[in-house]
């Protein structure tokens, strides 16, 4: 029973880190930009969606601001820096956008203080589930699941069978094509990347309700995403979501487990340290070793 | 008949349903020019890259001067003496032609992880460096930098880079590729004197160079080669007129 | 003619000591500290320099070494303060406070750290290299963290700075020349190896892999040996950093550190000897000078980051000098 609803936080947790790695896959896999600032456009939804809930009373229109705030900043932040690095080298990408991070966590800190802000949840999510099985679950979690669920869903229809996916697509595979066939790709790759802002900007406001809403809050999540595309193969939604499902199960349960394994052959107190300290390596490992296996990734383009 | 240099044996590679090589043979003699010629599409830069190491074979094996090279990585067959060019010509860019032309003889002597000595003052690199350079027609140049060179005199340091590496073999790219008619007609003087270095593989699309220069000629057509032999034979070969000049007439 | 081209790197490296022993005459020791801060995180960025301006490695993950080296000083020097060993299997060991003690295991671990990470990370290219050298960093920061032996995520204080023979290391100036003399150790070092047989096959490695293999010559082998040396100097970096604060924390292995440390590199000049000087000059200045204005200096630092990316992709010694380098 206690495996399973491990099993479940890890698939909550996989489900909240593929929302943050669909957008970085595909801006990186459109558009070949790195984008470190994924993080504070997390943070921003977080914020906005604080913001407006507190302000109006509703859960509801907070979540609905986080997908605005975050898309309207994916927006303008492309237009005024990002369309600049495109033929950058990514040496550049990186350093622009760990500049934009400075300036987006400054921004951030000097607006709301360092205070974090709570969010409290509408009773409908605030309960709990019992499941088959007869177990209790909460609510929250399970809409997380079944929110990244139908973001997956959405995507694999987005790309695979709507026009704007055919772009997405030949963008992908040949960006003087896509130019030449009069497609305005100035457009898409904001609307790209404002697709991608809009989903880390839900993410956060999602992580925001239940913990607490602060500056930095996005740049854990960041380096997590980054592991979940390397793992997946940059560029790939299917990648993103099994990437992020591998890390999600590898590092829950591992903080779950390993300190019970560890406990067996130790005494208590030094089974949770050793415990804990190799869970939270544990899915860099996994990382390491599918990097050995596939150097670009599960579904990674071949070199 | 002397012992061929370079010798490939039924040398196969599919990309899913393509056959891209297809149980190609071949032997680079020595002191010979020997021309890989077909149409657009028909394997010969799979082929060179499949010599070069740079893409795995599914079967078939390569022997340098008796030696398989089959399991060798890229850096081991150039050091064992494999030289290449490129189909786009490729050199070091921000680094001088002096340096590019002892990066060559630095690959070549294996000696590489040397730290603190100053390359430019070690006698051992510059001295043969500074010999090819000349040799290559590039004396007075050996302080710009590549990038700066003209697409002709970028040609003549590959060449000299190719040189400084002692090569028992060189595969050549299409080394005419983009040339003026000057150019080519400098460059087929220049293959020919470095035919008396080391055997030459040759793809090359300028009919006017190949025959010219080839000792022999071999077509590959969709992967296979269709016929071997001297110019004449070859200019005579039914199959070869039809599939292949044919279309240039 | 080499004179001329070496001009500038001395010029940024004498400033950098005129001003230091101009500040400890008239009586300055908070400048003296800065700029021994200088000093070191110039001396972090010439390691990184080595990776990412010599051989094109992008590596977002050197906090790794510099933390590494940091914490290797402040445990040696605890375990000597405690009079307890640091390790009793496989062999004993004991602390200690010695620097010319020290800096053989911080740069020993951080050096052995880059070798394990440099060679699985050297397997992939481009966005992956970013990505999974900052994903290991981050791997020994939650590491530190979640470790409580050596402080967790309170980081490791030690009281006393340790000793270096000779000289009196409480001696704001006296421990900057010990730093400036490691950077310009290194400084000479890392001009003589660029001039080398391997700086020349590094060099080209960064500029045309393809050609470089043509020639005979492995790139792995020369990438991952550029990347060891640059993470050895990391870790030497972070052992005087550890001894200039007598403090570490997981905020040393953080990727924040290694963007800054990025950013020494990039705002000084990419592949310029002395540029991470200047880089960590201006970012100390900033700082200094800033800081006291606004709370909020990070933002106008990101500002002027984002300017100098889009603007002058030579950095600043590319702006004075007007040439890109190498």
């Amino acid at each position: 029973m206690l495996l399973a609803e491990q099993a479940l936080n890890g698939l909550q947790y996989g489900m909240m880190l593929f929302l943050m790695a669909a957008g970085l896959t595909l801006v990186f896999g459109v558009m070949g930009l790195i984008n470190l600032a994924h993080g504070s456009l997390y943070m921003v939804g977080a914020f906005a969606c604080a913001v407006v809930a507190t302000a109006t009373g509703s859960f509801w229109l907070g979540l609905a601001a986080s997908l605005a705030a975050a898309a309207a900043l994916g927006a303008l932040v492309e237009i005024v820096v990002i369309r600049r690095l495109y033929a950058r080298d990514h040496l550049d990408q990186v350093l622009a956008t760990f500049a934009l991070i400075l300036v987006f966590s400054e921004g951030t800190r000097w607006l709301f203080g360092s205070f974090p802000l709570y969010l409290s949840l509408p009773p409908v999510l605030s309960g709990a589930v019992t499941l088959p099985g007869g177990f209790v679950y909460p609510a929250f979690r399970l809409a997380i699941i079944a929110i990244g669920a139908v973001v997956a869903f959405g995507l694999f229809w987005l790309v695979g069978r709507t026009r704007l996916g055919t772009r997405i697509r030949a963008g992908e595979a040949d960006r003087e094509m896509i130019a030449a066939l009069g497609v305005d790709i100035a457009r898409l790759y904001t609307a790209v990347f404002a697709l991608g802002a809009a989903l880390a900007g839900l993410a956060g406001a999602l992580v925001g309700s239940v913990q607490a809403v602060q500056v930095g809050m996005g740049e854990p999540v960041l380096i997590l995403a980054f592991v979940t595309v390397v793992i997946g193969g940059i560029g790939s939604i299917k990648g993103a979501l099994i990437g992020a499902l591998l890390v999600g199960m590898t590092d829950t349960l591992g903080r779950a487990l390993l300190p019970a394994f560890f406990a067996r052959f130790m005494e208590a107190s030094a089974a949770t340290s050793v415990g804990s300290a190799l869970a939270s390596m544990l899915i860099y490992v996994l990382m390491a070793l599918v990097l050995v296996w596939r150097p670009t990734g599960l579904y990674g383009a071949r070199p | 008949m002397s012992e061929p240099i370079l010798s490939i044996r039924n040398l196969t590679k599919s990309f899913g349903a393509l056959k891209a090589t297809d149980d190609v043979s071949l032997d680079l003699r020595p002191g010979e020019i020997h021309a890989l010629i077909g149409p657009n599409g028909a394997g010969k830069s799979t082929l060179i890259k499949q010599i070069a190491g740079e893409i795995r074979p599914d079967a078939g094996r390569i022997t340098l001067e008796g030696q398989a090279i089959d399991m060798l990585g890229a850096a081991e067959r150039a050091r064992l003496g494999l030289a290449r060019s490129f189909q786009v010509s490729s050199v070091i860019g921000d680094c001088t032609v002096l340096e590019n032309v002892m990066l060559a003889v630095e690959g070549a002597s294996g000696r590489v992880f040397r730290f603190f000595r100053p390359a430019l003052s070690d006698r051992s690199l510059t001295d043969p460096a500074l010999f090819h350079i000349s040799h290559a027609g590039l004396s007075g140049r050996e302080a710009t930098r590549a990038r700066a060179l003209s697409h002709g005199e970028r040609r003549r340091l590959e060449i000299a880079m190719a040189l400084a590496m002692r090569p028992s073999a060189f595969l050549l790219d299409e080394p005419m590729a983009g040339m003026g008619a000057d150019g080519a007609r400098d460059l087929t003087a220049i293959l020919a004197e470095l035919k008396t270095e080391a055997p030459i593989l040759l793809v090359e699309h300028d009919m006017d160079a190949v025959f010219a220069l080839a000792d022999r000629i071999s077509v590959l057509v969709y992967g296979q080669i269709i016929a071997t032999g001297t110019v004449d034979e070859v200019r005579a070969n039914d199959e070869v007129r039809r599939s292949y000049l044919g279309e240039e007439a | 003619m080499r004179l001329v081209a070496a001009l500038p790197n001395l010029v940024i490296f004498a400033a950098l000591v005129a001003t230091t022993v101009v500040a400890a005459l008239t009586g300055n020791p908070y400048i003296v500290t800065l700029a021994t801060k200088v000093a070191i995180l110039g001396l972090a960025g010439a390691g990184l320099n080595l990776a990412l301006g010599y051989g094109g490695m992008v590596s977002f993950g050197h906090a790794a070494f510099f933390g590494l080296g940091g914490y290797v000083t402040a445990i040696l020097a605890s375990h000597a303060a405690n009079g307890t060993p640091v390790a009793t299997f496989p062999f004993a060991m004991t602390g200690t406070t010695e620097m010319l003690a020290i800096w053989p295991f911080a740069i020993g671990a951080a050096g052995l750290a880059a070798l394990v990470i440099g060679a699985l990370s050297l397997r992939t290219t481009g966005v992956y290299f970013i990505m999974v050298t900052l994903a290991f960093a981050q791997m020994l920061y939650y590491f530190a963290v979640s470790w409580p032996a050596y402080g967790g995520e309170d980081g490791l204080s030690f009281y006393v700075r340790n000793s270096f023979p000779g000289l009196n290391t409480f001696a704001p100036l006296q421990f900057f020349g010990i730093c400036a003399a490691a950077l310009g150790a290194v400084l000479i070092l890392e001009t003589l190896l660029t001039q080398s047989r391997f700086g020349l096959a590094l060099r080209a490695v960064r500029q045309n892999e393809g050609r470089v293999i043509a020639t005979g010559i492995r790139p792995y082998g020369i990438r991952l040996t550029a990347f060891v040396l640059s993470g050895m100097v990391a870790g030497l970096a972070g052992s005087l950093f550890a001894d200039l604060n007598r403090f570490v924390s997981p905020a040393m292995l953080s990727w924040h550190m290694s963007g800054e440390i990025m950013v020494f590199v990039i705002l000084g000049g990419v592949g310029r000897l002395a540029g991470p000087i200047a880089g960590a000059a201006v970012f100390i200045a900033l700082e200094y000078l800033l800081g006291p204005v606004s709370d909020h200096w990070q933002a106008l630092l990101g500002l002027l980051l984002l300017a100098i990316v889009l603007f002058a992709p030579g950095g600043l010694m590319g702006l004075v000098l007007r040439r890109r380098h190498v």
